[in-house]
């Protein structure tokens, strides 16, 4: 392999590799804009210049080939000038406008220029004025004094997003962004170009001055919005989820995320709706009543029915462990075969890039724990049917809406005797159940979810329920979190009487008689690995950040153990 | 253990207490007939010196808060005692506070809000009289922390003089 010299060491490139990609590669870091791991190359920002030894002048590191016994310098005091000059260019038409940017604190801008700055201005000159609020499209607002002209932002819409919305108009000290005549920045991708602009000219609509970001935490999860599994970082402050931004799974997802899944699947979590307590229906209300009452209750009501008078719908939204506590419930304790999920796909809204027609998260795990979306001829569209004829007296219902699905289940529901739901928030199905048991949501448990490609990743809870404690949970900590005190209005955080529904299953189980005592989602976890070849030997260390690949060969048509 | 013997002890006269506390009365008739300088507080108040650094307020220019919500005092602030909550605003300045709270049990007065601040909309005043009989009294808002800038002049004067800002 060929030899390139980077600072004195040598290392190995692969040819056709460029100066930039060997240093990243190497963990040398050469500071730039425009360059991005996974845009074209356009060489505009100059912020990478290096130094190349028997080269007349200093050359950009993210376009120059890297060639056998080339010698560059990314430290030399003509790179380290070459980098000033660039900043001060950079700075000299770049607006004061820090204290109310949004990207200030995770700005490449601030970094850069306080890394690689001279520290002062020599220019006295007025600075040019341009458009600062200009609606690029439904979610992405822009700045024109901000922008450094990087077009990292209209490579992506072309190159990633497959739609070409915008470009550069004007030149020199007026070059700004435009969308093309006609056209909105309205991509179903348009938010990455939030995260990729180095600095704050393009702002998420949705977050922007909502908090500053170092008021935040920020947890590892997985987006619950389809198939795919988007790893995101869930950003939290005093318990509340304010934006989401994605995290770099090159297997999976890269370094982008929808704008459905940025937008839409945080504010269920603390939304007014959202079931706070167990509750009972009582002369047709439904009362917030205590969890020992409401697990009693539901133990007499289930022991009313024969097994196959029993229908369970498992929850694709839901976690692998809260299915296989379902499932073993089912099996064990209701001692019932009645078992199936509520599909819930979109056909024809799939994309080669992210976006997946299934819109659950976790159906693959479903189905690899043998739940499928029908069984003995059960399924969301002939439960109807069953309910009609007496043949399913009871139903339960867990993190899913089948009345949505299935509006023809609400004329019969009244031939029921006992309904259960485990839900997040109040819907359709809320309305006519017996008992309603509050579940936590994905940003508030552990568990995991495997994605359309049988990866198996990790949800950590980023947000605390009324039984969790921040510091105790080992959750993430903002500087607010670790130092409020009851006596501080920012420190009094909306918590919700909500448990993972295999805790709760659990408690009911246990109440039968039965030995289901989990103590941790992981204790679950590592059950399934015992009782399913996909995940033996598994633990949640071994998932680590960015999953596992399970070999789904092996699991086809696997008899269940449970 | 041996008792040890002060370095210098007192003399003759200062033990027989009598000539000292005749000095002592005579300083005390001194004052007497010297002018006062006692103030009878609350009734009367001592006009502090610019410099001096009362609890921190929020200035108030042609009717709105100066802060565009950055929230860099809260951030610097050691005692955590300030709560910053921004939105946006048609103006021009784009950003400003819905919540600005000051816990003033928090404060310490160190006054490192007023020099972090971008915009010089968040300055030490003169007011040094802060009583409550509950914690959330003492979580001021921005209704007890707008103060107009004509009545912080010359503390505005003071921070751009010393802290050449
Ligand atoms: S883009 Fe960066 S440098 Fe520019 S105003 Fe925003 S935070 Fe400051
Ligand atoms: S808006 Fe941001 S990403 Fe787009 S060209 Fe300007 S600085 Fe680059
Ligand atoms: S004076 Fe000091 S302690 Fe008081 S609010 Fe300002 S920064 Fe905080
Ligand atoms: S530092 Fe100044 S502008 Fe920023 S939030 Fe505080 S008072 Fe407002």
């Amino acid at each position: 392999m060929p030899k390139v010299t980077i600072d004195g060491i040598q290392y190995e490139f692969n040819p056709g590799e460029t100066i930039i990609q060997v240093a990243e590669r190497n963990g040398i870091h050469i500071p730039h804009y425009c360059w991005h791991p996974k845009l074209s190359v356009s060489g505009n920002c100059r912020m990478c210049l290096v130094e190349v030894e028997k080269m007349p002048k200093l050359v950009i590191a993210c376009s120059t080939l890297a060639m056998e016994g080339m010698v560059v310098h990314t430290k030399s005091e003509r790179a380290i000038k070459g980098r000033e000059h660039v900043m001060e260019f950079l700075l000299i038409n770049h607006p004061l406008d820090c204290p109310i940017c949004d990207e200030a604190g995770e700005c490449m801008l601030q970094e850069y220029a306080y890394r690689h700055g001279t520290g002062y201005s020599r220019f006295i000159e007025e600075k040019n004025q341009k458009p600062k609020r200009v609606k690029l499209g439904p979610y992405v607002m822009f700045d024109a004094e901000r922008c450094i002209s990087c077009s990292r932002c209209i490579r992506f819409s072309k190159e990633i997003a497959k739609a070409d919305q915008l470009t550069f108009v004007q030149r020199g000290d007026r070059v700004t962004i435009e969308t093309f005549p006609g056209k909105q920045f309205d991509n179903p991708y348009s938010l990455n170009v939030v995260d990729i602009c180095p600095v704050g000219a393009l702002t998420n609509i949705d977050f922007r001055f909502k908090a500053r970001v170092w008021e935040m935490s920020a947890t590892k999860s997985i987006c619950p919005g389809c198939a795919r599994g988007c790893n995101i970082d869930i950003w939290v402050r005093n318990n509340e989820i304010l934006r989401l931004t994605p995290r770099l799974n090159e297997s999976v997802n890269d370094y982008w995320m929808c704008d459905h899944g940025r937008i839409n699947c945080f504010k269920f979590v603390n939304a007014k709706d959202r079931v706070d307590g167990p509750h009972l229906r009582k002369d047709g209300e439904l009362i917030k009543v205590k969890w020992d009452e409401a697990v009693n209750y539901t133990i007499s009501e289930l022991k009313k029915f024969n097994p196959n008078e029993i229908a369970v719908i498992a929850s694709p939204f839901a976690t692998l462990e809260d299915n296989f506590v379902l499932l073993k419930f089912a099996k064990q304790v209701l001692r019932t075969k009645n078992i199936f999920y509520n599909p819930h796909i979109k056909p024809g809204d799939q994309d080669d890039i992210l976006i997946r027609e299934d819109k659950t998260p976790n159906s693959t795990g479903l189905k690899l724990l043998g739940i499928q979306t029908s069984e003995n001829g059960l399924s969301i569209e002939t439960l109807s049917e069953f309910i009609k004829t007496k043949v399913i007296k009871c139903l339960i219902v867990v993190e899913d809406d089948p009345i949505a699905s299935n509006s023809k289940l609400k004329d019969v529901l009244q031939n029921l005797d006992t309904v259960v739901v485990f839900a997040t928030n109040q819907n359709k199905t809320t309305e006519y159940t017996k008992i309603l048991y509050p579940a936590a949501t994905y940003a508030e448990k552990n568990g995991v979810f495997v994605n359309f490609q049988g990866i198996a990743q990790r949800l950590r809870p980023a947000i605390s329920t009324i039984e969790m404690e921040r510091t105790l949970d080992g959750m993430a900590l903002s500087r607010l979190d670790k130092f409020g005190t009851e006596f501080d209005k920012w420190a009094r955080p909306v918590k919700y009487d909500a448990m993972s529904t295999w805790k709760i299953l659990s408690q009911i189980a246990r109440g039968f008689g039965f030995k289901f005592d989990y103590m941790t989602s992981e204790d679950v976890f590592i059950e399934i690995g015992n009782n399913y070849r996909a995940f033996s030997g598994l633990n949640y260390e071994s998932l680590g950040d960015k999953g596992y690949k399970l070999n789904l060969t092996k699991v086809i048509e696997e008899k269940i153990l449970v | 253990m041996a008792v040890k013997k002060r370095k210098k002890d007192l003399h003759f006269f200062e033990r027989i207490y009598l000539v000292e506390i005749i000095k002592g009365l005579l300083l005390t008739l001194k004052h007497l007939f010297k002018p006062k300088f006692t103030l009878q507080y609350p009734e009367e108040k001592i006009e502090q010196a610019p410099s001096y650094r009362g609890r921190p307020v929020l200035v108030m220019d042609n009717g709105k808060e100066r802060c565009v919500a950055c929230g860099l005092c809260s951030r610097v602030c050691p005692a955590l005692a300030i709560q910053v909550q921004a939105s946006e605003t048609e103006d021009e300045k784009e950003r400003y506070p819905v919540l600005f709270e000051i816990n003033m049990l928090r404060c310490i007065f160190c006054g490192f809000c007023e020099e972090v601040c971008p915009e010089e909309a968040i300055v030490m005043s003169k007011d040094y009289e802060l009583v409550f009989t509950r914690y959330d009294d003492a979580i001021f808002g921005k209704d007890k922390l707008l103060v107009p800038v004509e009545k912080l002049k010359d503390r505005l004067e003071f921070v751009r003089t010393q802290m050449r800002k």
